[in-house]
């Protein structure tokens, strides 16, 4: 599973990382990396993590592949306006 | 065939050509399809990789968290795209609407993306920049190959230029216990981007953390053993650092050579385009066939003075290519003005660094809250009596107040009283970019033009 935070969001609020420790870190106070490319047992975890994040910031392929991305952010704005 | 007719036909059959298979040209594939383009798309890469992301590439990977052959970029949707990848576009014939490629192909455009982004500026000198050992930090490769060399457990690595790159890999070094000498020309650390205030807190992060810094100074040589290793470097105060991995951070190159002679208005400092991303050729006339977005591109922006900037921000990338893939199938009247506010950010030594806003246009800076002492702050940089730009150190969740204060021009030295201010952040004092006129490795904003409204110029003399 690929994912990517855009860290102009990220806020350091760390959801992230409780809930998909082994995917998200903190580094420092404040600073996040993560893995990019996930394992697929951890999906169910990722899931949870892509939706606890306050902003919004974790963009991650989802469940049924491209086009099903749950809190995806760019999401509305490529459909919508 | 008359214009709505003419959009029609684009959308339904049309061609689009995107070149540059990286973050801002899949987001723009993206972006077109999802509103409803439905001819045929291609997509254009130098590089053999489907799109990849970069900035882990000096984080998490140094880190040892992420894989370099693993941060290919999600993907919002199925774009139906033809990939032509590995293989670079060499030429531009606007004429005749086609894209020349290295290996003889021709490809035929209704609509073109531009989004070369850019490259790492190599060593200037070709036969010590291909010594063994000598490395940039740019693309996928450049990071397999320099993540080996560091597992190999060098004796000392030697990172040339401190900007954002080059702090993040000597960063990387000292976590794992691996000497570093870094070597930058001007007086700290990202004073490029942030200044020599900033700057300070940066140098103090590299010496507590072991980096052996040296500051004003310029490397003068890279030199090679018998077998073409590399294994010192000289530098323009006499000393020599013995080393045997040398990564070499001098900021970037816009990917503008293979537009040489096709007419658009392209050279080192990007492409020319308008608010909407349409490209200048290079009498100033606006295309309206050919789009650029990222790194490459340069566009004029309202709350900085009109000036045209080119931002090598991943955010900006996205968003540029969301507005130029818009714009390029809509009628003139439903177009968009790409207006971002320009944002990055870096982490190192444990310290999150956030800015937003062109900090290189503030002449002066205020520590509004926290302190540099404890490096946890944030500054904000004040051009004209406004504000222009908030830098952040460990402090991000109040960027986006100042984000605020920069979109509305809030009047500097901001007066507010805010929590967590101190005596020192009540004045403003002068921010200490360096002189423009000398080479700096870069920030990461270039500003590369003036407001018509300007009633003269100043010229800036060299100091030296």
């Amino acid at each position: 599973m690929r994912l990517v935070v855009d860290l102009n969001k990220c806020q350091g609020y760390a959801q992230c990382a409780f809930l998909a420790p082994d995917v998200f870190a903190m580094h420092g106070e404040e600073s996040l990396v993560y893995n990019p490319r996930a394992e697929e047992e951890l999906r169910e975890k990722l899931a949870h993590a892509v939706a606890a994040c306050p902003v919004q910031a974790i963009t991650a392929e989802g469940p049924a592949g491209p086009g099903h991305t749950p809190g995806e952010p760019g999401q509305e704005r490529s459909d919508g306006r | 065939m008359a214009a709505e007719d003419f959009l029609d036909w684009l959308r339904r059959e049309g061609r689009i050509v995107i070149v540059g298979a990286s973050l801002a040209g899949l987001r723009a594939a993206e972006t077109l399809r999802a509103e409803g383009f439905a001819g045929s798309l291609t997509m254009i890469g130098d590089e053999p990789y489907e799109p990849y992301d970069r900035p882990p590439l000096s984080k998490a990977v140094l880190l040892g968290k992420a894989s370099p052959h693993h941060t290919e970029l999600p993907r919002r949707r199925e774009i139906d795209a033809k990939w032509r990848l590995g293989v670079a576009a060499t030429g531009l014939d606007m004429g005749a609407k086609r894209v020349r490629l290295a290996d003889g192909d021709e490809v035929e455009y209704d609509r073109l993306l531009i989004a070369t982004g850019v490259r790492a500026r190599p060593w200037p000198k070709e036969a010590e920049a291909q010594l063994d050992g000598v490395f940039v930090l740019r693309t996928r490769d450049d990071a397999v190959g320099l993540h080996r060399r560091l597992k190999a457990s060098p004796r000392r690595v030697f990172v040339i230029g401190a900007g954002f790159t080059g702090s993040e890999i000597a960063s990387a070094c000292r976590e794992h216990g691996i000497e570093v000498t870094v070597a930058e020309r001007a007086g700290a650390p990202l004073v490029g981007a942030l200044g020599g205030v900033v700057g300070a807190v940066a140098a103090e992060l590299h010496r507590d953390n072991g980096v052996d810094l040296r500051t004003g100074v310029m490397v003068t040589a890279l030199e090679g053993d018998t077998v073409g290793r590399v294994r010192a470097a000289h530098l323009s105060d006499g000393s020599v650092i013995e080393t045997d991995l040398v990564v070499v951070s001098l900021g970037a190159t816009r990917n503008t050579d293979w537009l040489a002679g096709s007419g658009l208005g392209a050279g080192p400092r990007g492409i020319a385009c308008d608010a909407g991303c349409r490209a200048f050729d290079f009498r100033g006339i606006v295309t309206d066939d050919i789009f650029v977005a990222g790194d490459v591109a340069r566009s004029p922006h309202p709350l900085f003075g009109y000036q045209f900037l080119s931002l090598e921000h991943w955010g900006n990338a996205i968003t540029q290519a969301e507005i130029a893939a818009h714009n390029m199938i809509s009628a003139s009247a439903e177009r968009r003005p790409h207006m971002w506010v320009p944002a990055f950010w870096s982490s190192q030594f444990g310290v999150n660094i956030k800015s937003v806003g062109v900090p290189s246009m503030g002449d002066q800076i205020m520590i509004t809250q926290g302190s540099l002492a404890e490096r946890r702050f944030i500054g904000v940089y004040g051009y004209q009596g406004r504000v222009i730009a908030a830098v952040s150190f460990d402090n991000t969740r109040w960027l986006e107040f100042y984000q605020r204060l920069i979109e509305t021009a809030a009047p500097f030295p901001v007066e507010f009283p805010t929590v967590d201010r101190r005596p020192e952040g009540r004045q403003p004092i002068p921010s200490d970019f360096p002189d423009p006129s000398l080479p700096t490795h870069g920030p990461t904003v270039t500003l590369s033009g003036y407001s018509p409204s300007d009633r003269h110029l100043v010229f800036t003399p060299a100091r030296h």
